[in-house]
């Protein structure tokens, strides 16, 4: 029993970051999503904020699975004189 | 006759040239390796749409990760390793299925209980998550979505400026 009150008390003493600070990090990281930017509110909650991160960087990574595929495509798509000039450009 | 006293004016230094944009330097660096992938003979075959997709990938984060000065941020960094880890696995283990080793998830659990939650889902998204306090996470996740979203526009706008 006294070991919980100790270590609840030593959690709140490591935690050192000011309230502040974190929501300073999550505002900023806010104007950065789209999803909540787009809404009026400023106020989204942390949890809020941090459960569109997890979705918006996971959309992020799908897309560029879907343009590594896209990009790879290209290449095998276009004729050989077309990628000729693409690889020429490209080097 | 008064002596000239000429004052010597050194010529201004130029000035140095204005860094390069984040958006500038992905794209330098991603379409490198996107020329190397594609002219590279052994997966020019038709075969190779699949391979070099994945490589094309795999160019994508490396030379994000390098954009950003590769050690200069933790994400970059577990970013690079876990890529060149993939790389020696794949090489030395290219018959063996890959097993997933989940380990060091007891340490994680009784980590400080901060009032915002689901952090942990964020901690497996960003690379090397896994290891920092909410303030350095916070932090390192923005900066990770400013560079992925910069990535994906630059993909983007190869993918459109090509495709016929």
């Amino acid at each position: 029993m006294s070991s919980r009150r100790s270590r609840s008390r030593q959690s709140e003493a490591v935690s050192g970051i000011s309230d502040d600070q974190i929501a300073d990090l999550v505002s900023k990281l806010q104007r950065l999503i789209p999803e909540i930017r787009n809404r009026r509110s400023d106020k989204a909650s942390a949890s809020k904020v941090l459960q569109e991160t997890c979705n918006y960087i996971r959309s992020l990574h799908r897309e560029v699975d879907d343009l590594s595929e896209r990009l790879s495509q290209l290449l095998a798509d276009s004729d050989s004189e077309q990628a000729a000039i693409i690889r020429s450009l490209l080097m | 006759m008064a002596p000239e006293d000429p004052v010597t004016v050194s010529p201004p230094p130029p000035p140095p040239p204005p860094t390069p944009s984040l958006k500038t330097k992905i794209a330098r660096r991603f379409v490198k390796s996107l020329a190397e992938v594609w002219t590279s003979r052994k997966l020019a075959t038709e075969g190779g749409v699949r391979k070099r997709a994945r490589r094309i990938k795999i160019a994508a984060y490396s030379s994000m990760a390098r954009a950003v000065g590769g050690s200069r941020r933790a994400w970059s960094r577990a970013l690079l390793a876990k890529l060149q880890g993939r790389a020696k696995r794949r090489c030395h283990l290219r018959s063996q299925r890959c097993l997933g080793l989940k380990r060091k998830r007891a340490g994680s659990r009784n980590m400080v209980r901060n009032e915002v939650s689901g952090s942990d889902k964020l901690r497996r998204l960003v690379p090397g998550g896994k290891a920092m306090d909410l303030c350095n996470l916070l932090e390192e996740t923005s900066h990770f979505v400013q560079c992925l979203a910069t990535q994906v526009k630059v993909m983007q706008s190869i993918a459109d400026r090509y495709s016929v």
